[in-house]
């Protein structure tokens, strides 16, 4: 690499937001608890609500007629399949812990796990 | 406005808009969305340095307005429209701060841009499960905003040898 595209300050920087990542990944990692609910939402709106073990498969239907396939089963819960054409959602894994989430943004369905029957407040709230 | 300046525009804004198609067409990384690689951000970069910093804002606002009309949605603009202003003040306040060589100023780009998205996508989905993306999405950023930046250096080294008033 030539020497003028980066001085001393820059390898701070990049050294500086490099540990910046890792905190967040730490503070995140440190409040991971297994997730007890499903919570399903749709543009924003709470749909359907399920216990982590309930095992079965469920239709959500998002936004604009779009159609997610959720599973549950073993107390994780994946995407199986989706009507949009990329799929992320798919890929994004089987989730469990709290705050993890899948999202299928063209359906704008978001998946997330929950603690305990409690709604937080903070997730009400509109923001 | 000049001739010489509409055409270099022209010519900037043509070379970001093949850049994000190109971008689209890469599979790589789909696990997680919102990961790229910010090839577009090459042109920005080169025109924050090459041009000026009112040149480099208005070519990324164009670029994200004709992409989202081109391939995109009202989401997608949405969310290229946030991360794309979050990045591109970013890093002309880190290139005015004097300290920082292209690719430093490309990796805030990098990590802002991601940063961006991420609060769009808390808003507009209500959710602040999205959060959890933040490190992953973070780090992405640095790197991607590292490679953006010896790329743009590259280019921007070849460029600044011509001077484009003479010809």
């Amino acid at each position: 690499m030539n020497k003028s595209l980066f001085g001393k300050n820059d390898v701070k920087l990049v050294v500086g937001l490099s540990v910046v990542a890792l905190v967040i990944c730490a503070v995140l990692m440190l409040f991971k608890q297994d997730g007890k609910q499903v919570v399903v939402s749709v543009d924003g709106v709470v749909v359907s609500t399920y216990s982590l073990n309930d095992n079965g498969t469920y239709e959500i239907e998002g936004y604009n007629k779009g159609l997610n396939t959720l599973v549950i089963e073993n107390g994780v819960a994946y995407m199986s399949d989706a009507s949009c054409p990329d799929h992320l959602c798919m890929h994004m894994g089987k989730i469990s812990k709290v705050g993890q989430s899948i999202i299928c943004l063209p359906n704008r369905v978001v998946v997330e796990i929950r603690g305990s029957k409690d709604v937080e407040p903070e997730y009400d709230t509109v923001s | 406005m000049n001739t010489k300046k509409i055409s270099l525009y022209g010519v900037l804004i043509a070379l970001a808009l093949i850049l994000s198609y190109v971008e689209t067409q890469i599979p790589a990384f789909v696990a997680i969305p919102g990961m790229k690689l910010g090839l577009t951000n090459i042109v920005v970069l080169v025109t924050l340095y090459y041009l000026d910093e009112k040149s480099a804002m208005a070519i990324n606002v164009l670029r994200i307005i004709i992409v989202s009309v081109l391939f995109g949605t009202a989401m997608s603009f949405a969310f290229s429209l946030v991360g794309g202003m979050l990045s591109t003040v970013m890093m002309i306040v880190l290139k005015r701060i004097g300290k920082f060589r292209i690719i430093g100023v490309s990796a805030v780009g990098g990590v802002t841009h991601n940063i961006g998205q991420i609060i769009t996508a808390m808003v507009l989905l209500g959710t602040k499960a999205i959060a959890w993306y933040l490190p992953v999405l973070w780090i992405t950023g640095v790197f991607s905003g590292i490679l953006i930046g010896v790329i743009g250096g590259m280019v921007y080294e070849r460029l600044s040898k011509i001077n484009i008033d003479e010809k």
